[in-house]
């Protein structure tokens, strides 16, 4: 903001009788708005097919704060059963499904809109990670965004458990059973989260509490800060390289276009081609071969009656694999692998940082072997969202994007994507033996992506940057 | 020399996920008729389902009067199909009360307005579950029931469909299901009479998805002349978009 303050801009007398958007601009940012983050907000000209995804993200954050209004006038959450002998909450669902007028489509777009958040999450998180979005200065745009993935998370998760099914139901109780598995404190936490001793009455009435109103708020809470820190610094682009490096006489990048109208445009084409698929999933296969809709979920809730295989939601499975690979024999690769990133973090450090790094490594392999696997597969399973935020410190290398890193980085960043897709299918299916080993190698391929990352980002071999964005 | 380490090693990953796709044993399922364009097979899985299967399964959530859209008038339906409720547009609840029901059963009847829905799996529809179900009933005098079912162990239900399709005997070292005594009907009628029922179930387990997909092909349509609108003004607006 300059000195001059937009009454001084625009003088208006306050009245509605001149120019009313003059009138609201003297009481109101509005075009000053207008013109930072649309009209004269510079984004680079080559953006390419992944970077649909940051506004189609918001498309269906929309689609569902619109259809989750709809379906709380509806919904009740409420485990008693009703006449027929079925939950209220179940039956309340498919009251809306059947005898609500056009109930089902609000429905279907809720349900299909949870899946589609995840996908275009997750696309949207590989193109940070393919072209280097998150190095400095947008270290802050990584982690606002890593923490609307963790929230995202707990929302998809609350609201999974609201249609009372059998798997909103045994999902839920494997879930907060996990936090059992700390020591100490666990048993009265999970206790505390349920507010029983089984998922029941009181659990669906707070997630229904959580899902609708704290975690929303906080969701687009973060997508707005998410968003200010991107235009505070500007956008990168397919090349990593910034644009605010070149630019004309009066300051614009070079290879910079304004936001609107050139990006309005071309996102509405992306809205529009999401929308075709977004809506043949809710018209043709709102079920979405079971992945969207679980089979198992149309049982309702029954306490008495333990589903023969629990699976969580797709968008969760990559992250169960790997707290389902955490096994006590699992536990001894992990405390080598702790050893060996002691050894290798100790080597030429200051004598304060490897009593400190020593004494962390001993706590944690010590800790490995009191405490029960189960605590140690959560803990992996966390660290496997949070290591996410802290990219912008591991990524070494002098390059951004993917366009000029080497061989060694390509390949752990393709290894990581078939370790992420083969943990989450994996996920999906029911324990064996050989399922077991393949989680358990994925796993660590996922950690190292992470942790060898210092490493292999600095002795990558990588081309030159251009000066200039390659547009074609 | 790097890259070629890279590339093999990458290929082995490629590689190892398929080994973990070999586990968990498939459920043969036969294939349910798909009868949803039938108004009068639809009609005929009412019937049999409000003759055979209301007196102890609900279809709670599926009201009387919506079998209208099966093309039955109103009228039609009290007469005929309507012995649980005194309005048309009440559910179609069980007379039993599910508590009396436990008792007499062990455990209440699940209500069957999902059931299609519920029983899909990666082996196969819910509609293929039901089809093959409702005929892999067979006798086992160590039941209680004296009946036992080849895909669902144990069951608790007793064949209530025995006398249209008669009693089958398993035979164990084959694994097959033999007709032992012939019920009123032919095989291939009875297997007429399930796919009409299991096609019922399916309409009831959703009872707009033909809307659904009517309405989808709308929509589509309309998405793909916005699409065109929308593609022409990007290539308007990006034309003066300079290459440098």
């Amino acid at each position: 903001m300059g000195a001059k303050t937009n009454h001084d801009k625009f003088k208006s007398d306050g009245s509605l009788a001149g120019n009313a958007l003059e009138w609201v601009d003297a009481r109101f940012p509005a075009m000053s708005l207008w013109r930072d983050h649309l009209a004269e907000y510079y984004a680079p000209k080559n953006f390419n097919f992944w970077y649909y995804f940051g506004s189609l993200a918001i498309v269906v954050l929309a689609i569902q704060l619109i259809t989750g209004i709809f379906l709380v006038m509806f919904y009740k959450p409420d485990a008693s059963l009703n006449a027929a002998g079925v939950p209220v909450a179940f039956a309340s669902v498919e009251y809306i499904m059947r005898d609500v007028n056009f109930g089902w489509i609000i429905r279907y777009m809720h349900s299909t809109g949870a899946s589609a958040f995840f996908i275009v999450v997750y696309l949207h998180m590989f193109r940070g990670m393919m072209y280097g979005s998150y190095r400095k200065p947008r270290e802050l745009i990584w982690i606002f965004g890593t923490l609307i993935y963790l929230v995202l998370m707990a929302e998809a998760f609350m609201g999974y458990l609201l249609p009372w099914g059998q798997m909103s139901f045994w999902g839920a109780q494997v879930i907060v059973n996990l936090f059992s598995a700390i020591p100490l404190i666990g048993e009265p936490l999970s206790i505390w989260i349920r507010g029983d001793y089984v998922i029941g009455d009181a659990t669906l009435n707070r997630f229904f509490s959580f899902h609708v109103i704290a975690i929303p708020f906080a969701l687009v809470g973060l997508v707005v800060a998410h968003i200010m820190a991107l235009h505070e610094v500007g956008s990168s682009n397919p090349d990593g390289i910034e644009i605010k490096d070149k630019v004309d006489d009066k300051g614009i990048p070079l290879d910079g276009i304004p936001f609107h109208p050139y990006y309005t445009v071309k996102d509405i084409v992306g809205v529009v081609v999401f929308l075709m698929v977004f809506f043949g999933i809710v018209f043709f296969a709102p079920e979405g071969g079971g992945y969207f809709l679980e089979y198992n979920n149309f049982f309702p809730a029954d306490p008495l009656k333990t589903p023969p295989h629990i699976a969580p939601v797709w968008y969760f499975t990559p992250s169960y694999s790997i707290l389902r690979s955490v096994t006590s024999d699992f536990v001894i690769v992990l405390q080598v692998c702790v050893a060996g990133l002691w050894l290798w973090l100790v080597r030429g450090t200051s004598d304060v940082k490897q009593v400190i790094i020593t004494l962390a490594a001993v706590a944690i392999i010590v800790g490995m072997w009191a405490i029960d696997a189960k605590f140690w597969g959560v803990v992996a399973m966390g660290t496997s969202v949070l290591i996410i935020g802290f990219l912008p410190w591991l990524d070494r290398s002098p390059v951004r994007s993917i366009r000029y890193r080497g061989p060694i980085y390509k390949g752990f960043l393709t290894a990581f994507v078939i370790a992420f897709l083969t943990l989450g299918y994996l996920g999906t299916q029911p324990p064996s033996a050989i399922g077991g080993l393949v989680a358990q190698f994925f796993s660590l391929v996922y950690f190292a992506f992470f942790f060898l990352m210092p490493w292999y980002t600095k002795i990558d071999k990588c081309k030159p940057v251009p000066e200039r964005v390659v547009y074609k | 020399m790097r890259a070629n380490v890279v590339k093999r090693l990458l290929l082995a990953l490629l590689v190892a996920p398929t080994l973990a796709s070999a586990a968990g044993a498939a459920l043969h399922l036969d294939r349910a008729p798909d009868v949803q364009g039938d108004k009068a097979a639809l009609q005929n899985g009412a019937r049999l389902f409000v003759n055979y299967c209301l007196n102890c399964h609900g279809a709670s959530f599926v009201r009387y009067n919506r079998m209208t859209e099966l093309g039955l008038t109103e009228e039609q339906i009290r007469d005929n199909l309507m012995f649980t409720a005194d309005k048309v547009g009440e559910p179609m609840r069980v007379a039993a009360r599910s508590t009396d029901q436990k008792q007499w059963f062990g455990a209440a009847p699940p209500d069957l307005s999902l059931v299609a829905r519920a029983r899909a799996s990666g082996d196969g529809s819910g509609a293929d579950w039901l089809y093959t179900y409702l005929r892999s009933f067979y006798r086992d005098p160590q039941r209680p029931t004296g009946w036992n079912n080849t895909i669902f162990p144990n069951v608790g239900m007793p064949h209530a469909l025995w006398q249209l399709q008669g009693e089958q005997v398993l035979d164990h070292e084959s694994n097959h299901l033999q007709l032992a005594t012939p019920g009123e009907l032919s095989t291939t009628d009875y297997d007429k009479q399930v796919a009409d029922l299991v096609g019922f179930l399916v309409w009831a387990g959703e009872p707009a998805a033909g809307f659904r997909r009517t309405l989808g092909y709308g929509v589509l349509a309309f998405l793909l002349v916005l699409f065109a609108v929308s593609y022409a003004l990007k290539k308007e607006f990006w034309k003066d978009v300079k290459k440098n």
